[in-house]
């Protein structure tokens, strides 16, 4: 049986650069790397690395597998499993970390699979028993109404780690690590799923994941002309965007981009302002990072207030445009 | 072309469930009786999936579920909304499973049934939200899966499916058979009709024990798990939420935005 060391993170790129995601998980993977005594790796692969690898150096990483490949360019789950799978057999690491986000979503449980091992998705916390020196995986489950923690004894241990959950490392460009570029053929026959068409639906005016403020309008909302007026009022005013929980995007109110939630975008603006919002768990699992929560609902039980610092009972209808008038004023002044 | 699909559809406690019922006891969640199960979310998008490929095109859905103590009238759901045939894995042995084991033996399953075009999951169920049991099937079965589906249909022998992506979706075409994996955005599923009701209740689901799949009771369940649940547990929140007053919701919100302004918040 081969000999399971080190820990490999599959690192994503976005316009050529790493993406948070990557940082957040060598900044996590560095930790546990150290905790183990053993390097950590990082896989980054698309049709040009480029200055990439050295950034995944900055952030952490001891050695990058940059793997360079037409196929690569986009995200595609058959030609990414052959560079993926490949790399995972012949460098046989104790653990592997991939981002809980679209490609890992789709590539983490794929690879676990073909590797024969298990994987825990969505964790919000790692960290290696002192004792047994197993990967202990803390995830939230059942909407976000409890958590589990759990080990493996199959290698390796694989994780995808939520968005947001982790602290990149400061970016330190003196930082030595070793770029191996490495060749792996990808078999084109075996690409089974073709991308006919990408097409992109982008929300006009702030990303939500970017945004300071953020203006979430729930099931109570009741339609999507608030979304446009109400709700979107407010967020002008401050610089932020309109965001939705799950049932306006389920009931078309608004675009299924401004969903909010475990299923949706992880968000964690400076200010959240939930109106007219239940607070499901799988809810709040999107937004529990921000800052300051203030809720605004009718329902003086609603499960929101739980998380909220700030809050008001009323109808938003009444509430809101008050808020707004009244924000107005007050920046103005 | 009339296809043959299968779904795959997991008893789930009703996520909807306001969170305050939700109670672990000894390392189990446990919830009130009347919390009433139901076929999850994501599962039952994936039935309608199923539904409009067979409302085109034609075709045979065969619903496959696997656990224990199924709720009759809950989990026939499938056959009433339209599905022709409900195959459970149903037996102690299974409880208590995780990724690994559960789309082992559902594999197992569809091999069992042997002709199939699609298989359908959701994206995950709503109880562990681990989301891996599709791709697992596809890996052990060795077909191409597509996941993140709103869109499904069957054009010349092929699926073409729409991907949602972060910010957009891609158009994504795939050979037979395969496995698709269904988000939202595909519409809700159907109200079963009284017909299809009556024609369910009248129907009796076909039950697959451990040894019709041919799995060893250490291959299932808890035994053939991969992870170890170590603990189970709900975190203690604090509530600290001050609300603010007015006489009218409207001064309340005013009185919101000062407070607002003094916190130095904005």
């Amino acid at each position: 049986m081969a000999e399971y060391k080190g820990i490999l993170v599959c690192g994503e790129l976005v316009d050529g650069k790493l993406a948070s995601i990557t940082t957040e998980l060598l900044g996590c993977g560095r930790k546990l790397a150290d905790d183990l005594k053993e390097d950590l790796s990082c896989l980054l692969a698309s049709d040009a690395v480029g200055g990439a690898s050295k950034e995944a150096i900055a952030f952490g990483a001891d050695k990058v597998y940059a793997v360079e490949h037409p196929a690569l360019k986009e995200y595609q789950a058959d030609s990414y499993m052959q560079a993926a799978g490949k790399l995972a057999k012949e460098i046989s690491p104790r653990i592997i970390l991939i981002g809980q986000t679209s490609m890992g979503r789709d590539s983490a449980p794929r690879l676990a699979f073909s590797l024969g091992t298990s994987l825990t998705t969505d964790c919000l916390d790692l960290s290696i028993d002192p004792e047994t020196k197993l990967l202990v995986q803390t995830r939230p489950v059942y909407g976000g109404n409890a958590q589990a923690i759990f080990t493996s004894e199959f290698m390796p241990q694989m994780a995808t780690v939520r968005t947001k959950a982790m602290s990149p490392l400061e970016r330190d460009d003196s930082r030595k690590g070793e770029v191996i570029p490495t060749k792996i053929d990808i078999d084109m026959s075996k690409v089974r799923a073709k991308i006919l068409e990408t097409v992109k639906e982008e929300a006009v005016g702030i990303k939500l994941e970017d945004a300071p403020v953020i203006v979430c309008g729930g099931r109570g909302i009741g339609g999507s002309e608030p979304f446009q007026t109400t709700l979107k009022e407010l967020a002008d005013l401050l610089h932020g965007a309109v965001g939705a929980s799950r049932p306006p995007a389920d009931n078309g109110w608004v675009s299924e981009a401004l969903h909010i939630g475990l299923t949706g975008k992880i968000v964690a603006p400076d200010i959240y302002i939930a109106i007219a919002v239940s607070g499901a768990s799988q809810h709040t699992a999107g937004c529990t990072g921000s800052k300051h929560i203030i809720a605004i609902n009718k329902d003086p039980e609603a499960n929101i207030f739980r998380e909220a610092e700030l809050g008001v009972v009323g109808k938003y209808e009444e509430v809101v445009p008050a808020l707004t008038n009244k924000l107005k004023e007050l920046l103005a002044g | 072309m009339p296809v043959n699909m299968i779904v795959c559809c997991k008893q789930v406690p009703d996520p909807e469930a306001p969170p305050s019922v939700f109670k672990v006891v000894n390392n189990k969640m446990t919830l009130p009786p009347d919390v009433k199960p139901v076929i999850g979310q994501y599962e039952e998008f994936a039935l309608e999936a199923a539904l409009k490929i067979k409302d085109t095109g034609g075709g045979k859905i065969t619903a496959l579920s696997l656990g224990n103590n199924f709720v009759r009238d809950v989990i026939k759901k499938a056959l009433a909304v339209g599905s022709d045939e409900l195959i459970l894995l149903e037996d102690e042995a299974f409880e208590g499973g995780d990724s690994w084991s559960t789309a082992n033996a559902l594999a197992m399953a569809i091999k069992k049934i042997g002709e199939y075009d699609i298989i359908f999951c959701g994206r995950q169920s709503s109880d562990w939200d681990a989301g891996q049991v599709g791709l697992g099937i596809a890996e052990i079965l060795g077909i191409p899966a597509v996941t993140l589906a709103r869109k499904v249909e069957v054009v010349n022998g092929k699926v073409k499916v729409e991907r949602v992506i972060p910010d957009g979706y891609q158009v994504v075409e795939v050979t037979l058979p395969a496995l698709i994996i269904v988000t939202s955005g595909l519409g809700a599923l159907r109200y079963a009709t009284l017909k299809g009701i009556m024609a369910a209740a009248k129907k009796q689901p076909v039950i697959w024990k451990p040894a019709d799949i041919g799995l060893e009771p250490s291959q299932i369940g808890a035994a053939g798990r991969h992870s170890k649940l170590d603990k189970l547990f709900q975190p203690v929140k604090e509530a600290k939420c001050e609300i603010i007053e007015g006489e009218t919701p409207a001064e309340a919100g005013a009185n919101l935005a000062v407070k607002l302004r003094e916190g130095k918040l904005l």
